[in-house]
């Protein structure tokens, strides 16, 4: 029988079929960070230890704060950081913490140090899991009851999801990034439109990207209501993990590929879903709402409640326009900023940085931007070529390693009725703080945004 | 886990899609301990309460008779974004105890079902209907019954929805997970033995 890469993964990782069809499932790679702290508590409350603490890797993101030299924090955020620290070394789980280079936002780690393999099972307690999808494996995020149990029996309970792919045929023109795909994607599917579904990314626009590209692509499934999204690994896929710190090496690296090679989905299989996709029809893309649906090629206009027939999608939009502050049918790139985020474990790869810096190079910002580097290492290889000259010469502000505003848990936030060009991954009301407005977009256009100080279309500046 | 089995109460309609985790509880609150002090406040917090802390009059748990409400009748794709359980804390901190939608969020869902949250998925226009009925009669009860795997609604009819069994045991009994699972450890050893030996570069020291 024809079978998925899904369900080849899912088949793999069945331990055992429970009450009412539930499978339960062998979890090979965890991923924590300091929102796995209370999980670890009431672990260690029930007198329980973690069954595999060779499977886990911790990384301190969320809380770490970016300013120059990552700073102590006090208070509350620095119990976070110390409370992970605590409990991974009581629990012998190898923690990359303040101060070493290896730290960084826990999904660019992960394919950064080659813990994500193809063909493994990843979890971790955090929604944005998927983003390792790009290297071939089943990856999704749980909740911190599910991140206890797994570190008590390195297994899961799960219902199978039905599965959809999503082609995105022919190339993309100059000026059109991964991000702009996956926006494009959602705007096309919504917000729920993956909700129990496992995605697969295919065409030859996916086929064609980067590693990183890749990323930013399964990154955001769960905007598109997923938790999980991936691609087939590939010739890319493999020359990415070679020689990585954590990547089998020698003969065990032979046999590995010899495996990986069978994971793609049969030719012939059935999806129960699926998208299409043309690449060449994909704009630079920006979000104009409080949705990641709402999404809208740069060259478009804010759009008009009045002419939107359904009541309840009518008064979501009035709600979104209202929060943003926009007028119905204004132009997108009349739409003025007041500060930049580049980073995110959407975009902070070192591809990420690099489009960012091409726009910025000889220009200057006009408005406060930060790039945060998504890992040390990134940081530093950033550094390597040059890249923190180039920001900082275009007066950008060039950070430490971390989630930073993206969610802002550690403080660093927008402030209320700030609008925000970021390359994150979130929309909603308040996400980058209370009352901060954000428009999702590429690296380049946010980059385009820091220098021109309106949302703008990048296409303008280089090509 | 505290158990599910039947629950009338007072519903509130949410009739926004796509309510996002960070809305039901902002990233802020994320740092204070499950169940403190005032945790039931951060709740929808930054849409229920104003700058000043006063309460927000529009939003639909600051009006009396939807007060104090332990069923959610929401909107499509209810719980979505974060993976952050707090959101499921803060509900049932509050004392809800069941959130009735067209769709949720995934992992909304499954964290729902860990914390004895009772999700109930019905028809998009079933769902329209429930939350009609309660506009039109403030206060008005719900019935969910986990037993029967139905819903009353105010005016009598009785909704049949769908529920995983392994879900809906794992409901009704308020048993622990981890505990159930820890009885299959033979098989868990089993597996982890011929997947090692399948996969080598699986192993990491
Ligand atoms: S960068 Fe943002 S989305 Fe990614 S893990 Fe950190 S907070 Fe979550």
């Amino acid at each position: 029988m024809a079978l998925t890469m899904f369900d080849k993964i899912w088949a793999r990782h069945v331990v055992a079929t429970g009450p009412g069809g539930h499978t339960l499932l062998y979890v090979d790679r965890h991923l924590l960070h300091e929102g796995s702290a209370a999980a670890f508590a009431r672990l260690a409350r029930s007198g329980r230890r973690v069954r595999r603490p060779d499977l886990c890797l911790a990384t301190a993101d969320h809380y770490v704060m970016t300013s120059p030299g990552t700073p102590a924090p006090d208070g509350e955020i620095a119990t976070m950081i110390e409370s992970l620290s605590t409990h991974t070394s009581a629990q012998g789980i190898t923690l990359f913490g303040r101060g070493d280079a290896r730290r960084g936002i826990v999904h660019v780690i992960g394919p950064e140090q080659g813990l994500t393999l193809p063909g493994v099972l990843l979890v971790c307690g955090d929604s944005h899991t998927a983003t390792h999808g790009a290297l071939g494996a089943l990856a999704f995020g749980i909740g911190s009851s599910e991140v206890e149990h797994v570190l008590a029996t390195q297994t899961l309970w799960q219902r199978k999801p039905r599965t959809m792919r999503i082609t995105v045929d022919g190339r993309l023109s100059p000026g059109v990034a991964a991000k702009d795909v996956i926006l494009a994607i959602i705007a096309t599917i919504g917000a729920a439109g993956g909700v129990g579904h496992a995605l697969e990314y295919a065409g030859a626009v996916i086929g064609a990207m980067s590693i990183a590209e890749r990323a930013t692509v399964c990154n955001m499934s769960i905007e598109a209501g997923a938790r999980s999204g991936m691609v087939a690994p590939d010739e890319t896929t493999f020359a990415y993990l070679r020689g990585r710190p954590l990547a089998p090496a020698g003969e065990v690296w032979s046999r590995a590929l010899a495996d990986w090679t069978s994971l793609p989905s049969d030719p012939d299989v059935v999806f129960d879903r699926e998208v299409r996709l043309d690449g060449d029809a994909i704009a630079p893309t920006v979000t104009w709402g409080t949705s990641p649906q709402d999404a809208l090629p740069i060259t478009a206009r804010v759009p008009d409640p009045a002419a939107i027939g359904e009541a309840g999608r009518r008064r979501s939009v009035e709600r979104a326009l209202g929060y943003m502050g926009l007028t119905p049918g204004m132009a997108l790139s009349d739409i003025v900023v007041d500060r930049v985020f580049i980073g995110s474990c959407t975009n902070s790869r070192l591809e990420d940085l690099r489009a960012a810096a091409a726009v910025a190079r000889g220009r200057r910002a006009v408005v406060p931007a930060w790039v945060v580097p998504g890992s040390g290492l990134v940081k530093q290889a950033a550094e390597a070529e040059g890249l923190d000259r180039v920001f900082r010469e275009a007066g950008f502000e060039w950070r430490e390693a971390g989630c930073s505003m993206c969610v802002g848990m550690n403080g660093e936030t927008a402030r209320a009725g700030e609008r925000v060009a970021s390359t994150s991954n979130r929309n909603f009301e308040g996400r980058q703080g209370q009352g901060a407005r954000t428009h999702l977009m590429s690296p380049a256009m946010a980059a385009a945004a820091a220098v021109t100080g309106r949302l703008t279309d990048v296409r303008a500046l280089v090509g | 886990m505290q158990a599910f089995t039947r629950l009338t109460g007072v519903a509130a309609p949410i009739d926004l899609a796509n309510v996002d985790t960070d809305r039901v509880i902002p990233a802020r609150f994320l740092r204070k301990p499950q169940g403190s002090a005032g945790y039931e406040r951060y709740l929808f917090h930054d849409v229920r309460f104003a700058a000043d802390d006063s309460e927000r009059p529009e939003f639909v748990l600051n009006q009396a008779a939807y007060r104090g409400a332990t069923i959610l009748v929401a909107a499509e794709n209810f719980g979505c974004g974060s993976s952050r359980e707090a959101a499921v804390w803060a509900l049932m901190a509050y004392g809800v105890r069941c959130v009735i939608a067209p769709s949720l969020g995934d992992i909304f869902h499954q964290n729902c079902l860990k914390n004895g949250l009772l999700p109930v998925i019905l028809a998009v226009d079933v769902v329209a209907d429930l939350r009609g009925q309660l506009h039109a009669r403030p206060g008005a009860t719900l019935t969910a019954d986990l037993q029967t795997q139905t819903v009353t609604a105010p005016d009598g009819a009785a909704h049949r929805f769908e529920i995983e069994a392994f879900a809906r045991q794992m409901l009704l009994t308020g048993q622990d997970e981890i505990a159930l699972t820890l009885g299959y450890e033979p098989q868990i050893r089993d597996f982890e033995t011929r997947h090692a030996a399948a996969m080598p570069w699986l192993l990491l020291r």
